[in-house]
This record gives C-alpha cells, sequence and structure tokens, in this order.
C-alpha cells in the first residue's frame, strides 16, 4: 500500500478496489449507535488547508475522530503563514510535534506532492489547485456503485469546467481505472488544453449525451470564468451546458446525477433538479466520511509486511 | 486455517502444512452438538440468546452452531458476524485487512451473547470483539465458544465452551474446518 | 613577470585543431607550439588529452547583483563561470535596481572588477525594463555596454521596440529579446500541453514565444538593426529565424542547455527546480533546437543561469520563481548531450561546439576583440583547458554557485573544464576554483 495519496493514480485499479471494500466496513460503523472504532486512537492526524474548504475538512476531520485519531487542525489565516513563513517551514514545523497524517489542501497544484517529499508522515491531498482531490473521486465512486454496481463498461458524463477542475482530474483517472467510459462535456475554453493521455471523448453536445450515459457529474461552475472571458455569460453557459429540468428529462431511467458541491443552483445545475431521486448528492457527502475513514486506515493502520 | 490469518501472520502469506490431524469431520461434528446443548444447558433454553461468528474463521462453525440449537430447540437462533480488525491493539504492527462482513443480527443489549471463533490462542482477538460488542451495546453477558483452545493465553480470559484443548508449542499453526481440525506449520509461500 | 605552460593539449580555435603547448606570459599568449620548453620559473599545468580553447563566453546569465545578493553575487557567479570554462559572461539587467542607466552600469563594472570572469552588464531596453519609455541607451553604450534587453519580459510594445532598435542602430549595439507575448502566456507556469494538462498547472503556449519571434523578425527587416533572440524554445521559433536568416535579416540566437535536453516531463513531481521561462518543452522542440544548433539557425549556446535561493525553489510551483543554474554544467551538457546524442539527433563535432560556445556568443555579444578568439601569440590569455573524458556527478552542494538550483543533481556527465585562465591567471586548477 502506498504511504500517501497524492492522486488516483497512486492506488492504481487495485488499490481503488481495496479503498472500496472497506468503505463498506466503515459506512457499517458509520450507522453504529457509536459511529466510532479504537482503529488509530494515539494517531494524531492534522488538517493544514490553505483554502478554506468546510465541507472537506470537517469530512476528513470526522473520518479521523471515527477512526479515534486526534486531530488537529491547523489554520492557515491566523498562523505564522500570515506572518510569512514558508510552506516547508510550517510543514516542517507540524511534523515536528509528531504527526502520522497530515490532510493538505492548497490553490496550487502540487503542493501535496512537494510536502510528501519532506515529511515521514503520510500526506493525503484533499485538493490541490486544478490538479487532483482523489478522495472526492473514491467517494464519487462509491457512490456510483451503491447505484449502478460494476462501472465497467458504464458511461459517465462529465459536464462543465474540466479545465480548472481537480475533481474533473481524478474523476477522470478513477473512472476510467473501474472500466467506465467518461465523456467530458463542455465548451473548449472550458476544456484542458491537451488531452493527450486522457482516457476521454469530448463533446460540445450536452442533450446528446445525456440519453446515453448512465452518470453525469456536474462541475461546479465558477463567477469569475465569465471575467476571464472562458464564457460570455453564465446564462449562456447554463442555456449550453446546464443540467435544466428539461434535460434532465433526457436521462435514463437509472441514471445518476452527481455534483461535488458546493453547488450553484441555476447554473450548472437547475434547483429542482438537485432535488430530484437520481440525484445522490447528499448521499456523496455521507459517503465522504466512510471513504476518508477507509483512506486514513489504510495509510496508518494497515501495517507493512516486514 | 483461515485465509486472512495465513496473511497476517509472519511469513505472511504462508502455506499451512499439516502435520498431524486431531479431530476428523465427526469430531467436530460432536463436539458442536455438544457445545449446542452447553449453551442450552448454560442459558436454561434460548431466550435472548445471539450467535456471533468472529471473522472470518468463526463464522461456519457460528453457522453450524445456530443450525445446531435450532433443531435442538426448535426456535430461531440470531446469527451474527462480527469483523474485529478495527479493534486489534497490533495495529499497524502487521497487515490488518477490516474486509470481512460485520452484521449483528438484533439488538445486542440486554442478549446473552455468544461469541464463536476458531481457534483460542493469545485471546488478543477476543479482546478486541469484547470491545466491539459493547460498541453496538450493553449485552447481559457474553460467552465464548471455541473449537480450539491451544494455550498461550496473553490475556485473563477463558472460554465457556470447548471444542478441544490442545496443547501446541508457540511456532504451530492450528487450522479448523468443519472437515476436521490438523495441527501443522506455516512455510513460507510462493508469493 | 609570471609565465604558465599549458603542456600536452590539443588547442581549438576558429582557425582549427591542432596539437599544440601555449605559453602564456603575463597575461597573453606568448607562444603556440609542440614541444614548448619550461624554464625553472614556468608552471606548468597538464593538459594532457584535453582541448585547449578559447575561454567560453556566456550571452546570458543573471548575476542576481545588485538586489539580490542572497542568490548570487558577481563575485560567485564569476567564480561558477570559470569553473564552466567561461571567461566573459554577460550580465542581465533585471537586477534591483536594473542595469537601465550608467550609474547602475558603473557599480556593476566597479563589482566586476576583481571577478574571476571578465563581466560585461548588459543594458535594458527600457526604463525599469517596464516596457514604457527607452532607458539612456546612448549613456550606457558609452561605458562600453553592447548588447541591451529587458529579459525576463519582451518588450510588448511594437512601436516602442521599434523605436529602441533604429535609436540603437546609430549606437552600433545589438537588441536582445526575450520573446514572450504577456496576454498569450499570462498565468501560465509550464509549457501549454500534455504535461500542463495533465498537472492542473496553467501552461504557456509556445505561440506565446513565437509570436514575438515573427514580430521581431519584420521590425529588423523594416529597421535593418539587429535582433538577438535569447533562448529559443519552440520548434518553429527556430524554423521562423532559420527562414529569416536565408532572407539576409539581421538576426541571431541562442538556445539554453536545458531547452536541448530537457522537457515538461521533468516537472512531473511539481519540483520548482525544472520550472523556467521559457519553460520546458516537448521532445520535438529539444530536437529541433539541436537541429538549429547544428544547421546554424541557432548561433550560440548560453546558459539563462538564473540563481534563486533554495527558499524560493521550496514554494508551490505557481508562485516560485522561474529560472535554473547553468554555468557549471552548460559545456559538460553540450558534450554529454550534443557530441554524443541518441540516434535521430544531430551529432555536433566538438570543434562545433566549442564555437558555439566562445566565438560565435563572442561576436554577437562584440567581444571578439578581446575574446573568443583565436589561441594565437599576442591575443589575451583567456583560455579554457578541457578533459572531454572526464565524467563526473553534479552535486547541488558542491556548485560554487550561492544557489543550488540545477536540474541536473545526480546527472553523470562526460566532459569537465580542468583548468581555466583569465588574463593569464589560473583561475581554476584540476577543476578546483583558486579564489
Amino acid at each position: 500500500m502506498t504511504h500517501h495519496l497524492l492522486a488516483v493514480d497512486d492506488l492504481g485499479t487495485d488499490g481503488i478496489e481495496e479503498v472500496l471494500r472497506l468503505t463498506e466496513s466503515f459506512v457499517e460503523v458509520s450507522e453504529r449507535a457509536i459511529p466510532k472504532v479504537p482503529t488509530l486512537r494515539g494517531r494524531t492526524v492534522v488538517s493544514l488547508f490553505y483554502e478554506e474548504s468546510t465541507r472537506t475538512r470537517l469530512s476528513f476531520e470526522a473520518a479521523a475522530k471515527r477512526l479515534s485519531a486526534d486531530t488537529m487542525n491547523f489554520n492557515v489565516a491566523s498562523s505564522a503563514v500570515a506572518k510569512g513563513e514558508s510552506l516547508r517551514d510550517t510543514v516542517e514545523t507540524i511534523e515536528a510535534m509528531g504527526v502520522d497524517a497530515v490532510i493538505v489542501r492548497h490553490a496550487s497544484a502540487g503542493v501535496p506532492v512537494q510536502v510528501a517529499r519532506w515529511v515521514e508522515a503520510s500526506v493525503v491531498n484533499a485538493g490541490d489547485g486544478w490538479h487532483e482531490h482523489p478522495t472526492q473521486a473514491l467517494l464519487d465512486c462509491y457512490t456510483l456503485r451503491e447505484r449502478l454496481g460494476s462501472l465497467a463498461g458504464r458511461r459517465i458524463a462529465i459536464v462543465g469546467d474540466v479545465k480548472h477542475s481537480r475533481v474533473a482530474r481524478s474523476d477522470v483517472a478513477a473512472f476510467s481505472s473501474l472500466g467506465a467510459d467518461v465523456v467530458l462535456v463542455a465548451p473548449p475554453t472550458l476544456l484542458p488544453p491537451s488531452l493527450v493521455g486522457w482516457p476521454v471523448e469530448v463533446s460540445h453536445d450536452l442533450d446528446q449525451v445525456l440519453a446515453k450515459v448512465d452518470a453525469v457529474v456536474l462541475l461546479r461552475m465558477q463567477q469569475e470564468r465569465q471575467t476571464e472571458a472562458l464564457v460570455p455569460s453564465l446564462r449562456e453557459y447554463t442555456a449550453g451546458y446546464g443540467l435544466t429540468r428539461r434535460r434532465a428529462e433526457l436521462l435514463g431511467e437509472e441514471a445518476v446525477i452527481m455534483h461535488p458541491g458546493p453547488m450553484n443552483r441555476g447554473v450548472e445545475i437547475a434547483a429542482d433538479v438537485a432535488d430530484l431521486a437520481c440525484s445522490v448528492v447528499t448521499r456523496q457527502v455521507a459517503n465522504g466520511v466512510a471513504v476518508r475513514m477507509a483512506v486514513l486506515f489504510l495509510l496508518l493502520a494497515s501495517g507493512t509486511r516486514p | 486455517m483461515a485465509e486472512r490469518e495465513r496473511r497476517t501472520t509472519p511469513p505472511y502469506g504462508g502455506a499451512f502444512v499439516a502435520r498431524s490431524r486431531v479431530m476428523d469431520a465427526d469430531d467436530v461434528r460432536r463436539a458442536i452438538t455438544r457445545i449446542a446443548h452447553e449453551v442450552v444447558e448454560r442459558n436454561a433454553g434460548l431466550e435472548g440468546v445471539v450467535v456471533i461468528g468472529l471473522q472470518t474463521g468463526g463464522v461456519p462453525l457460528a453457522e453450524a452452531l445456530v443450525e445446531e440449537l435450532t433443531r435442538i430447540e426448535g426456535v430461531p437462533v440470531p446469527l451474527g458476524t462480527l469483523d474485529v480488525a478495527m479493534y486489534r491493539d497490533d495495529i499497524g504492527l502487521r497487515p490488518v485487512m477490516p474486509e470481512a462482513v460485520t452484521a449483528i443480527p438484533s439488538e445486542v443489549s440486554g442478549h446473552t451473547v455468544v461469541l464463536v471463533d476458531d481457534v483460542l490462542f493469545t485471546g488478543r482477538t477476543i479482546r478486541a470483539a469484547l470491545n466491539a460488542v459493547c460498541d453496538y451495546g450493553r449485552p447481559r453477558a457474553v460467552q465464548l465458544a471455541v473449537m480450539v483452545d491451544r494455550g498461550h493465553r496473553e490475556l485473563p480470559l477463558r472460554p465457556d465452551f470447548v471444542g478441544k484443548n490442545l496443547p501446541t508449542r508457540r511456532d504451530e499453526a492450528v487450522d479448523v474446518h468443519l472437515d476436521g481440525v490438523h495441527l501443522g506449520d506455516l512455510r513460507p509461500g510462493p508469493s | 613577470m609570471t609565465q604558465l605552460l599549458l603542456r600536452g593539449g590539443t588547442v581549438v580555435d576558429e582557425t582549427g585543431t591542432r596539437r599544440a603547448d601555449v605559453l602564456v606570459v603575463d597575461g597573453a599568449i606568448a607562444a603556440v607550439g609542440e614541444g614548448l620548453e619550461a624554464d625553472h620559473a614556468t608552471r606548468v599545468l597538464d593538459a594532457d588529452g584535453c582541448l585547449v580553447a578559447p575561454g567560453l563566453v556566456d550571452l546570458h546569465a543573471h548575476l542576481r547583483q545588485p538586489g539580490h545578493e542572497e542568490a548570487e553575487t558577481i563575485a560567485t557567479g564569476a567564480r561558477a563561470a570559470a569553473l564552466g570554462g567561461f571567461t566573459a559572461v554577460v550580465a542581465m539587467p533585471n537586477t534591483d535596481p536594473p542595469i537601465d542607466c550608467a550609474s547602475v552600469v558603473r557599480d556593476v563594472l566597479d563589482l566586476a572588477a576583481s571577478a574571476t570572469c571578465a563581466v560585461f552588464p548588459a543594458g535594458a531596453i527600457t526604463v525599469g525594463r517596464a516596457g514604457r519609455s527607452l532607458a539612456p541607451m546612448a549613456e550606457m553604450a558609452a561605458l562600453g555596454v553592447r548588447l541591451f534587453t529587458d529579459d525576463g519580459t519582451g518588450v510588448q510594445d511594437g512601436g516602442l521596440m521599434r523605436r529602441a532598435l533604429e535609436y540603437g542602430s546609430a549606437l552600433g549595439v545589438t537588441l536582445a529579446e526575450h520573446c514572450e507575448d504577456d496576454r498569450l502566456a499570462a498565468g501560465g507556469h509550464l509549457h501549454e500541453g500534455e504535461w500542463s494538462s495533465r498537472l492542473g498547472i496553467p501552461g504557456i503556449p509556445s505561440e506565446a514565444e513565437e509570436l514575438m519571434v515573427a514580430r521581431d523578425i519584420a521590425l529588423s527587416r523594416l529597421t535593418g538593426a539587429p535582433v538577438h533572440f535569447l533562448h529559443l524554445s519552440t520548434a518553429r521559433s527556430v524554423a521562423l529565424v532559420r527562414e529569416a536568416k536565408a532572407e539576409g535579416v539581421a538576426v541571431t540566437a541562442e538556445a539554453t542547455p536545458h531547452h536541448f535536453t530537457l522537457t515538461a516531463a521533468a516537472a512531473s513531481g511539481y519540483d520548482p527546480v525544472f520550472k523556467v521561462n521559457p519553460p520546458l518543452r516537448t521532445d520535438a522542440d529539444v530536437a529541433a533546437v539541436r537541429v538549429g544548433l547544428a544547421d546554424g539557425a541557432i548561433d550560440a549556446i548560453a546558459t539563462d543561469h538564473a540563481p534563486h535561493p533554495p527558499e524560493a525553489k521550496e514554494a508551490p510551483f505557481d508562485q516560485a520563481p522561474p529560472g535554473m543554474l547553468g554555468l557549471e554544467t552548460a559545456l559538460a551538457l553540450g558534450l554529454t548531450e550534443l557530441t554524443a546524442p541518441a540516434v535521430g539527433l544531430p551529432c555536433l563535432s566538438t570543434e562545433a561546439l566549442v564555437a558555439l560556445l566562445s566565438w560565435r556568443p563572442a561576436r554577437i555579444a562584440g567581444l571578439a576583440g578581446e575574446h573568443g578568439g583565436p589561441v594565437r601569440v599576442g591575443r589575451p590569455a583567456h583560455l579554457c583547458v578541457i578533459d572531454p573524458a572526464a565524467s563526473w556527478v553534479v552535486e547541488s552542494a558542491r556548485l560554487a554557485s550561492r544557489s543550488r538550483n540545477t536540474p541536473y543533481a545526480g546527472r553523470t556527465l562526460r566532459g569537465r573544464v580542468r583548468h581555466t585562465l583569465f588574463r593569464g591567471e589560473p583561475v581554476v586548477i584540476d577543476a578546483e576554483a583558486q579564489r
């Protein structure tokens, strides 16, 4: 097993399967009257979030606590970082306190990869710039499997701002690793400039894609993409790529709607579509804790063969 | 012995090589029948009794025990399975995988839980199982049934129902199946 | 009177290659020939199996002084240069304050007076390198500045660049362009393509460079003034320059060792040591740069030596400054990669490599009278002695530069500078700096 989780590819197909299998055990734990096991007693997990993300931070914190780990929260805004401390100094200071895992979120791609070079502790990428958000992809896989069974041969559309999306990068890697076919649907300005090595198809016609997919992942559309002239207006974006009520009706009966959150209702997803039975958005959040328990367990508790 | 135990005991993933058979299928069956009668006798019936097999080696024995209990008393007995991996005290020291199903069938609070495992050795698995069961509620009593008690206890635990007391060396291995019990060794496997 | 004899080497210069010892007396070459005798007062340096070449000339180094002495000083940069075989270095003007007026030029020249190689400051084209108004080029030219550039950034305003070329043509100077269209490159940190997309790092498209190359070729044609292109990195840039030269436009170009040895794939681990501007590009670009070096489309190898202190390179990739060390590894990379390349890539002779590092850049920098000239009696003794067979491992901790940001740490390279003579003084002996 890998010592860090920096990108989905660190796990490989077998590793993803292992996480999903473990997640099942932790979903069971989460459903107990006392949703807590003593597994990581005495271990310390610190969240180092350079970019605010309440939901991801809380999800990791809940996961660590349900495993009985001690948790620390490094608040960047009120710390030495605000006084100009370098990333490496901050990380080495934290490690000196004796931590077993560092959960890193940063607006710059690759920071968790760099941090992993500097520390002995396990590093978990909780989202880095446009790069990856591996635990989100794992919980997406788990949630899809709850609904669809195996992902092999399934067709999944990822719709929206793929270019700036760490979720999209991780989802593409994870879905395709489990045998799904992925189609990216976005205006060309919101696709990465090169898709060499991406196991995906590309479409600019959402209506046509929707009828043939088993799941659709909607990405958050950031307001500033408009000012960057990547789309003329959010209205035009919604007209072309938003999952409106009309478009949701094009989906097959079994099809699933996902969104990593937070949603812009009325932009990438219509308000009433988000609440349809085929939307598994809240299920994603619930599974997020169990998936993160599985990841922490794998990194910290599975031990290594001598 | 259980596949997972082979993977998680040095030499990790080794092969069990039997040296002698200590019980055959009939012996195992007779032991289960006797334990079933002892359970009924001890609890004056099966009112409030829940049987929980420990993953993974205890599960087939628990299933056989429940079958036998039902046959004797003519009432259904709730059967559960429990994976104690998340409660072990050697986490991080060796490969541990909670991958087997934990399914506790009914309320444990106020019930008598009969834990079933294949081999009682150091007692650490049972310690973990006791903690796990208590996370589900407050049982009226917990009793322990094992097919083989091989000694070498590291904790103050004693089984309530035993198929066979089997003196062993620490470095030996015991393999329990419904079709027989063997004493042997773990040899490094091909992996 | 000090006398020094380089014994047993093979002299390589513009006039050819021949077995010869070289006697240096009082800073000048006193004799060149086989079997020269040394009296007891003559220091003899072994050049057996080595090439004795004119000192190398780097058109492009960032010595960081004044203003960023934590990264490099003129003294440490010059020591690194001497170890790399360079006896002359053009110092880029993006210092703090920038070299954009006579007083800063004078400061740099003063600091350089005691350095172990000649340091020629390049002047900024625009005041503060801000791209708005022309810097006082004439007053800087009067102090000997021959190359002007806003390096670190390109002159975005084509009209301003045209005026700079026109104005400079009367001064006999050359303008050197860092070709990068700011708007197309905006926010980028890595070559735009497969790796930037995979790593989620904003890219810099090749076209950001190529557009400005094309524009400046047109402006050179328009004004008749020479333009030197700094650090060409893309296949189409090389092709554009080749075409312009065939047409007779007065352009020259350089390429860096990292652009003929590394691609964007090197940044796959997000180590900012591999962040540089222009960015590392693709295999096809590397191949095109090598072809350009072989066929003359590119005139010179320049290091773009860009020191940054460790803490700056330990920042997130998109926050770290671009740049790599180069002075101490450039020659060895040329010998390792260009004179014995992988199948399918052009192979350069050792003589051609030395030309790209010595007399050809000397000519572009307007230094040919003093540097890069033939090894001949009466010429100043700026010489480097190269052991082409020596193999060594790049260790960042052992570099003379004050910084450590070499992308080649751990690499085994073939070919090393054994001795360097600057004004006849042995500033490097047996690969050790003497001061």
